[in-house]
């Protein structure tokens, strides 16, 4: 989230599309009622299935799965056509003026695609999506918005193709739905207006994930929303600590901290920096990740401690290196796994026999380990996946072990919300049985695989011997006895490893003394005196006068403004900002767009507490960065963690384009791509299994038989999509086990809209089959006006809909059904990879 | 002390069934096992197990494919109790002083009379026949706690509170009158309701059944001349409602 839950409640408009927070995130509901009933706020809902957040709604606007960008992309140009666009905004603090590569074309000139593509390798060469510099090294802009080749003319261009007919025609969304939803959003391009959004897996789920958001991005700059109290883009998180896992690294391309992994040719630090660092010529731009040199070297130090020094490269070469072009997230792990690559496996925390798309595969792929450890809290349909449907245990060989763990209650620590908020959470209850921590478990693991290195060597022991691990008091044998959480907490806060001056100050200033805690990350440093687990942690956990203060265990209820900020309640990365990009959320004097909604504002009679001398400065929330306002000659632009400092509309970062493009899902029930006849699906993501010809079938024998998919096939006919429900838990490993959710959700359903289930003579409560080209399942029909057929087209479409919370092991017997995932492709999105299960096909019989 | 009551709010639940489980918690009543019906909602009927369900009702819409509407069936604390009227145990049923009708199994006979006597077809029978409802969480309630469902439910869709200040806060709200303001002496839950009760499966002008009142008038005072109340209540049961079946109670 770039705000937080609170948050919601400024809003003016609040968009919902790709969520469903009444079943899924029912506190956030708290906030949303609150903007409708109080502020007068309209909630629009945009979702296939009329769903329980869709009952909470000002507007319902039902759109096929996996549509997305035709419906924003129409909303884009709905608003550049009737000028609902925040000029001053977008001119000052976008990259709207830029002037792009004259050679740069669009899928408009190009049939579906960018300048730059090779079919071979399926990758844009990004030359011409470069932007035009001056002499100084700086984009060209045009601050008039109107040379043809600015980012401005060239985003108008490419949303001119998404006419209401043309998108009306693509989603099945009415035409005058369209519009009553882009003009409620539209209207709040003035300043005084607030729009806000909320997403989760409806949107990240695609093959066009990312650009589903970064749509949603170019809107929200457009309409000067970014920034300010009730605005924002806000990924609703899945579960109450997925921000902070990914915060500290659980995705394989990344450091704690969002630094970027290291790979084989990064071959020494000075590499790692040099070539990874973003630089700026434009002095007006903060550019924080020029930093980078500070962070991960203070990660380093934090790992390694004494065994990392400047002659050793602070033990870089002990950071596990990516293969150029090596991917290991989850699609391509458990392909890998399928081919037996793989001979161990550790499932921690996690179920993916069922939360895993293409869940048969993923269960064929479990065969093949020679071992595999699964801690939960109960036993899942991984652990026992040799015993289910399907399985020949007599031929299987995989050892499993089962390692019970705490759950949330029963142990102490730190859990980082949507909203960046870190908060000291103390255990309840001790852990029932032999159940452990995971810490503790971890600690276990570290301390045998630490002895196996050093009693056999092994390849490359170091990165494991030389870890510091100072977690606790040690026993005799070396092993820590009791994992002490705080320790961790502080190793990810930082250390001064030495007395820290301020090189810039005259006489240099001493910001650090040695050994304490450090005060956040603007004091560390890139010579080894610094040390930091997680550089956006740094201040969580920390020492003012001499006092340790665990930030995170703060309960101070004082707001700012009424805004819900309340910036003593435990503590927001980075530095307690509690709304990322404030700046834009004043004009470039300083003022706040709405006085109203101050989050803050420059004042410059501002007094030093402690001298009362003059110190102009900002007051309200943590500013991005202390400069003074942009118009300022010492001013600063308000995005600072991007090199340019500015709102990126065109993103040339991206692997699909700078502009997000239409491309229809790997199984979709049209022939063509309804906007270009030659790219049916995003042509740069990652393919399991071959295609052929302009609208992308399936080639014949284009892959293993599990990876095989159907589209616009008469055999599988329906749209489908998965969800969650709020009486269960993800793939219900909690739930399921608890009776009373049980009794409320008891067996896997299908919804299925009135018209298609008079269709097939199906009647509501009655057990059907569920099947796509992967699998099936078997499920209770839920006949109901909540699906309705959409218009695609001109052909009538039916979607349906069912959920993944159910698993074949428990209720043992059987009764509950089994994951939707088992109908789900091997298909993801081009940039993350993560898998598209929010849009395949499938076909309904009665079972 | 002044009367407590709940408002409960259409408008704001966003069905996510919280109430329905922290009751459940609060009380530690067990699961059924269920099996899907084809709705969301379940279980289908309020068991002694489930004093508190949400109902799902849908509803034709003009701008939507449907209008889903998430409503709370429970015992209504009425204030002139049809149960409490025909009930020939003393004690069995009782006001708290909140206003709570609540219930005593220890002294609850078994006979049943308080289902014919609730017009919401509110009180269940456990396995030992004894009598079950919800209770407003007498217990919290007593010690100054909010009920379990009110203090859960995230969107204050169910709100907790003296009565006469739920009444004024919901005017002040838009809402002129709440459903049971005036109805059986003023309902102890009220509801918000934006349009007329039968939209939302609720009965226009509950009433205790004429049997009822004419019974409790006439026959409950036997029970203190010294007849066995059990006896008076299968009398009762005989005359105004014929031979006592199961079925009635299911």
């Amino acid at each position: 989230m770039t705000n937080h839950w609170i948050d919601v409640k400024n809003a003016d408009v609040i968009l919902v599309m790709g969520a469903n927070p009444a079943e899924n995130h029912p506190i956030s509901m708290k906030w949303i009622m609150q903007a409708r009933e109080q502020r007068g706020a309209k909630l629009i809902v945009v979702d296939p299935r009329f769903t329980r957040t869709a009952s909470k709604a000002n507007i319902y606007a039902p759109m096929r799965s996996g549509a997305d960008i035709a419906f924003l992309g129409g909303m884009i140009n709905y608003i550049l056509k009737n000028r609902l666009y925040f000029r001053e905004y977008v001119a000052n603090y976008t990259n709207a003026a830029y002037l792009v590569n004259p050679d740069f074309k669009g899928p408009g000139q190009l049939d579906g695609i960018f300048s730059g593509y090779d079919e071979k390798t399926r990758k844009y060469d990004k030359k011409t999506w470069a932007f035009q510099l001056d002499e100084k090294g700086l984009p060209k802009k045009d601050m008039t918005l109107k040379d043809p080749n600015c980012v401005f003319q060239l985003l108008r261009k490419h949303y001119s193709r998404y006419t209401l007919d043309k998108v009306s025609a693509i989603t099945g969304t009415p035409k005058e739905k369209l519009v009553e939803v882009y003009k409620t959003y539209g209207s709040t391009g003035k300043p005084n207006r607030v729009g806000t959004e909320l997403y989760a897996m409806g949107w990240t789920q695609h093959t066009v994930g990312t650009q589903n958001i970064k749509a949603m991005t170019i809107i929200q700059l457009l309409l000067g929303n970014i920034g300010l109290a009730g605005g924002g883009i806000n990924a609703l998180r899945g579960e109450s600590n997925v921000q902070g896992s990914t915060d500290h690294a659980l995705l394989f391309h990344l450091l704690p901290g969002y630094l970027p992994a290291s790979k084989a040719s990064l071959v020494d630090l000075k590499t790692y920096i040099e070539k990874l660092t973003p630089k700026t010529k434009d002095p007006k731009s903060v550019n924080w990740w020029g930093n980078r040199g500070k962070y991960i070297t203070s990660y380093l130090k934090a790992i390694y401690g004494g065994n990392a020094t400047k002659d050793n490269d602070f033990g870089y070469a002990y950071l596990p290196k990516l293969n150029e072009g090596q991917n290991g997230s989850w699609l391509v792990l458990f392909d890998q796994m399928f081919k037996g690559k793989f001979e161990g496996f550790f499932a921690w925390g996690q179920n993916p026999a069922c939360s895993g798309a293409n869940a048969g595969k993923v269960r064929k792929a479990l065969t093949t380990l020679k071992w595999m450890v699964n801690v939960n809290l109960f036993d899942n349909e991984t652990g026992s996946f040799w015993k289910g449907p399907d399985m020949k245990p007599q031929e299987i060989q995989t050892e499993v072990f089962q390692l019970p763990c705490s759950s949330s209650v029963e142990k102490e620590g730190s859990l980082t919300n949507s909203g960046r908020l870190a908060q000291w959470r103390y255990k309840a209850v001790e852990p029932i049985g032999e159940a452990r921590p995971d810490s503790e478990i971890m600690n276990e693991l570290y301390f045998r695989v630490k002895k196996l290195y050093q009693k056999q060597g092994g390849k490359f022991p170091a990165p494991i011997i030389n870890l510091t691990w100072n977690y606790g008091e040690k026993g005799a044998d070396g092993k820590i006895k009791k994992l002490d959480i705080h320790r961790v907490a502080k190793e990810i806060n930082g250390y001064y490893l030495e007395d820290v001056f301020d090189k810039k100050a005259a006489p240099p200033k001493q910001i650090g003394k040695k050994g304490h805690l450090a005060t956040n990350f603007v004091t560390l440093q890139a010579d080894g005196t610094t040390s930091c687990g997680n550089w956006i942690y740094s201040g969580s956990y920390t020492e003012k006068e001499d006092k340790v203060i665990n930030m995170m265990a703060r309960r101070g209820k004082k707001d700012i403004g009424g805004l819900g900020m309340y910036p003593e309640w435990a503590w927001c990365w980075p530095v307690n900002r509690r709304i990322l990009y404030n700046r834009a959320s004043v004009n470039p004097d300083g003022k706040p767009w709405d006085p109203k909604r101050t989050v803050i504002k420059w004042n410059p009679n501002k007094l030093d507490p402690k001298t009362k001398k003059p110190a102009p400065g900002w007051d309200g929330d943590v500013p991005d960065g202390p400069a003074p306002p942009m118009a300022d000659e010492k001013g600063k632009y308000p995005f600072i963690m991007r090199a340019d400092g500015m709102g990126a509309i065109f993103g040339p970062g991206l692997a699909d384009g700078p502009f997000p493009e239409h491309y229809e899902p790997l199984e979709c029930p049209v022939q063509e791509n309804p906007l270009s006849k030659k790219h049916r699906i995003n042509p740069t993501v990652k393919l399991f299994y071959g295609t052929t010809g302009p609208h992308d079938e399936p080639k014949k024998e284009g892959g293993s038989a599990e990876d095989i998919f159907y589209s616009c096939d008469i055999r599988f006919p329906y749209v489908a999509t998965t969800y969650r429900v709020s009486e269960h838990w993800q793939t219900g490993v909690l739930t399921r086990h608890e009776p009373w959710q049980m009794e409320m959700m008891p067996q896997q359903f299908v919804e299925i809209g009135k018209e298609l289930a008079a269709e097939k003579g199906i009647k509501n409560g009655d057990k059907i089959t569920v099947s796509s080209g992967r699998g099936k399942v078997w499920a209770i029909a839920m006949v109901t006006d909540r699906f309705k057929p959409f218009k695609v087209m001109n052909a009538t479409v039916h979607q349906v809909g069912l959920p993944w919370c159910f698993g074949w092991q428990y209720p043992e017997n059987g009764s509950g059904g089994d994951s939707a995932n088992l109908l789900t492709p091997t298909i993801g999105d081009a940039n993350t990879l993560i898998p598209e299960t929010k849009a395949f096909m499938v076909n309904i019989e009665k079972a | 002390m002044s009367r407590k009551a709940l408002v409960i709010s259409p408008e704001l639940c966003i069905g996510c069934r919280g109430c329905q489980t922290a009751c459940k918690s609060w009380n530690q009543l067990s699961a059924a096992k269920t099996t899907n019906k084809g709705t969301v909602e379940n279980p289908p009927d309020l068991t002694p197990n489930l004093y508190n369900k949400i109902r799902y009702v849908e509803v034709p819409s003009e701008s939507n494919p449907v209008r889903w509407l998430f409503v709370s069936q429970r015992c209504m604390h009425c204030d002139d109790a049809g149960c409490m009227k025909i009930c020939p145990a003393p004690g069995a049923l009782f006001k708290t002083k909140e206003g709570a009708v609540g219930f005593d199994k220890e002294k609850c006979i078994g006979c049943k009379l308080c289902v014919a006597g609730c017009p919401f077809n509110i009180p269940r029978y456990d396995e030992k026949d004894k009598i079950t409802k919800c209770n407003l969480c007498s217990d919290r309630i007593a010690e100054g706690l909010e009920p379990a469902c009110a203090k859960t439910c995230p969107t204050g869709a169910i709100s907790y509170g003296d009565r006469n200040s739920l009444i004024g806060k919901a005017q002040g709200a838009g809402y002129q009158k709440l459903y049971g303001e005036a109805d059986l002496g003023g309902l102890g839950v009220l509801y918000a309701f934006k349009d007329a009760p039968k939209v939302y499966g609720m009965e226009e002008n509950p009433a205790i059944p004429e049997s009822v009142i004419f019974w409790h008038k006439v026959l409950k005072p036997l029970a203190y001349w010294g007849l066995g109340g059990a006896v008076v209540a299968s009398l009762v049961h005989y005359v105004a409602f014929g031979p006592k079946k199961d079925e009635e109670v299911k």
